[in-house]
């Protein structure tokens, strides 16, 4: 179907903005392109990154942004080949570590000891962030690979909230879920189990440990339209949620819109769920007893607002949403557009009189007001740029699957391509 | 040689219980692991249809048993790179209750494998069934086909030994591959390694000594495991070492359980 164009890929690939927010809701962070914005809720005013005590700053796409669970680090790391670490305290940078391949994901151990990072090889790094007697972090001491998987793009890293465990997820459909031992720099070795089903490449993970259950589970998104309940102790898939099929998102069969991003809270009360079609998100119910998911509700949002990433603080008070693209092909080196929406109302206010009613905010109602749209969006008419977010949904649809999906071609072009292999050349 | 193609299959399997012959099976001696594989995949082990692999070990379905499956035997080697499956063809005899499976990145060798296998069993009644083959990338997949403390018994035997240090991320025994294989192998499985290159033969041994979940096998024990003497001897490659006077370097280390100091 897509024959020539293989090779002309890598000149738009265009990579997702992302949220993420503080566990406390004391700041929240947007990446876009090579830019970092962070907005402090709690100071109410946009904060200016110190990266002078740190090394260089980004140069090229920010693939994935994190904040440890205590919410004191946050990392960033992407096609620079840099990974960024930050004190949340005075957005300084405390580190910058320079890693040999692009960076595909990165993810702050729940002591806040380490940082762990996923290259577009498949191996899994860490770095120790231990201090010494002063409380210097130690600079000169290297990422050592802790664990891979074949070379394969990973799409997401997690750790689970009991600190335990370390899930990957890759683009050979496969989940992984390692001991975090209790001496990383020597790797992680002991692999608990390998959550497989999947159809396509996974894109998203997410774990929940609800408070009557006695273990923890896995969510997973995928190229493959669906989200996926497992035990990942046992590697036991437990139900599989046709997405694109249930939320009455696939027009024709050809097109399975992919699950984009997935986010829930601890508890796992409350998952929220983006893909590349809809414009909004999906709130899915989980019913952890019977191991089974449904479709809650599906929250439309303007017709070309199509978000590209979920944070949840642990509060549970507020859903951040954001859309946009680090290429905007139609605006040419203007500023980077990004356009947030925030969903509230998923308070627990345990009368469940409407368990889910949540709305979603006017700019006028945001936490930090025009002053946070005007830092994180960078600009506060985005909404009406319609032309922009469609154009920005389009190329990232493109690029997400260009990167992603195993190219299928013909047995002729197979021959042909086998045929113009550089070895045989020679030989001529 | 008169080939009476009267399957229509393959030239080599001409008559059947005739063995294959491997001129008519030439490919490449080299594949690349890295590449996106196109032939079909197991979506998990679940998904494999071993009865199809040993018809012999899995008796017809009983309709009226829908729980039969759960007592159908497992595998318990397997020989990863197999080759033209030497190895399988002599540890068969050896182990005839034990289901072993040859895994070949090359589609071509993997059918002159088939043949073998096939071949043997109708000039054979009764053996060799418990040896198969499939073609797939163990590299990449060996999750997909076996579960977790599945297997027994591993064998790497005379890989591609990939010598640039660019292309060492090709080789099939890695610090991180290694994670992989003892997550399919149960604890005190043996996982066998040899090969005719030294350099890989210290690398091989190297990874396996520095892993923590594996530990070599002593001495005295290898010399009474009957399956080290088919190491060097049963396969093509062994062979071809022999009789060009070679050295070969084995590596051979036990699966143990972690324990943290």
């Amino acid at each position: 179907m897509e024959e020539d164009e293989g090779e002309t890929v890598s000149v738009s690939e265009v990579a997702p903005a992302l949220i993420a927010v503080h566990p406390l809701e004391n700041s929240v962070a947007v990446a876009v392109g090579s830019e970092l914005r962070v907005f402090d809720l709690k100071g109410d005013c946009p904060v200016s990154m110190l990266a002078d005590s740190g090394g260089p700053s980004h140069s090229d796409t920010i693939r994935d942004i994190t904040f440890c669970p205590n919410g004191s680090l946050f990392a960033s790391a992407g096609d620079d080949k840099l990974v960024k670490i930050w004190r949340t305290d005075t957005w300084s940078c405390v580190r910058t570590v320079f890693t040999e391949k692009r960076v595909s994901a990165v993810a702050i151990s729940c002591d806040g000891l380490y940082v762990t990072f996923a290259d577009k090889f498949g191996l899994v790094w860490l770095v120790s962030l231990g201090e010494d007697v002063e409380g210097h972090a130690l600079v000169d001491n290297k990422p050592v690979p802790i664990l891979g998987h074949y070379c394969s793009i990973i799409t997401s890293m997690k750790f689970s909230p009991d600190g335990r465990f370390i899930a990957t997820a890759d683009r050979d459909f496969k989940i992984r879920i390692t001991l975090f031992p209790k001496r990383p720099l020597k790797g992680a070795h002991e692999i608990q189990s390998f959550c497989l089903g999947h159809t396509d490449y996974v894109s998203c993970l997410a774990f929940a440990y609800p408070s009557d259950q006695i273990q923890g589970f896995l969510l997973s998104g995928s190229g493959d339209s669906t989200v996926r309940l497992w035990n990942f102790i046992d590697g036991i898939l437990l139900d599989t949620c046709e997405i694109g099929a249930k939320a009455g998102l696939i027009k024709s069969e050809e097109s399975k819109p992919a699950v984009t991003d997935i986010c829930t809270s601890q508890d796992g009360s409350l998952i929220a769920v983006t893909t590349q079609s809809l414009n909004g998100v999906i709130l899915l119910n989980c019913d952890f007893s019977a191991k089974s998911l449904s479709v809650a509700q599906v929250i439309t949002m303007e017709k070309s607002y199509i978000p590209t990433s979920l944070a949840l603080s642990s509060s549970t008070e507020c859903l951040w949403t954001v859309m946009g693209a680090s290429k905007q092909p139609s605006s040419g080196n203007a500023q980077l557009l990004t356009c947030l929406r925030i969903m509230s109302g998923f308070g627990k206010d345990s009368s469940d009189a409407h368990p889910h009613d949540p709305v979603v905010l006017q700019d006028n109602e945001v936490p930090g007001g025009e002053k946070l749209l005007l830092k994180l969006q960078g600009s506060l008419d985005v909404a009406e740029k319609e032309e922009v977010l469609r154009a920005a949904a389009a190329a990232l649809r493109v690029s997400m699957h260009n990167m992603l999906i195993k190219k299928q071609y013909s047995v002729e072009k197979r021959e042909a391509r086998k045929s113009s292999r550089n070895d045989k050349k020679l030989k001529k | 040689m008169s080939k009476d193609n009267n399957s229509g299959a393959h030239p080599g399997n001409g008559q059947s219980g005739r063995l294959p012959r491997k001129r008519f099976y030439r490919a490449r001696a080299h594949s690349n692991p890295l590449s996106d594989s196109h032939f079909p995949i197991p979506l998990s082990p679940a998904d494999v249809d071993y009865a199809h692999h040993f018809p012999h070990f899995f008796a017809p379905a009983e309709p009226d048993r829908g729980n039969g499956m759960a007592l159908s035997p497992k595998v318990r080697f397997a020989d990863v790179g197999c080759g033209f499956g030497g190895l399988l063809v002599g540890l068969s005899p050896l182990f005839p209750d034990t289901l072993m499976i040859g895994m070949e990145l090359r589609d071509k060798v993997t059918e002159y494998v088939k043949d073998r296998i096939l071949a043997l069993r109708d000039s054979n009644p009764g053996k060799y069934e418990n040896i198969s083959v499939v073609r797939t990338n163990s590299m990449k997949y060996i999750p997909n086909y076996f579960e977790k403390g599945q297997l027994s018994k591993m064998f790497f035997l005379f890989p591609d030994p990939h010598f640039k240090e660019k292309n060492h991320r090709r080789r099939v025994i890695s610090p991180q591959l290694l994670d992989e294989y003892a997550y399919v192998m149960e604890i005190g499985g043996v996982i066998y390694t040899i090969t005719d290159v030294e350099e890989l033969g210290d690398w091989m041994r190297s990874c396996l000594e520095e892993h923590p979940l594996f530990e070599a096998v002593s001495e005295e024990e290898l010399e009474t495991d009957p399956v080290v003497k088919l190491l060097s001897s049963a396969t093509e490659e062994g062979q071809k070492v022999a009789r060009n006077g070679g050295q070969t370097f084995k590596a051979v280390y036990r699966r143990v359980a972690l324990h943290e100091e």
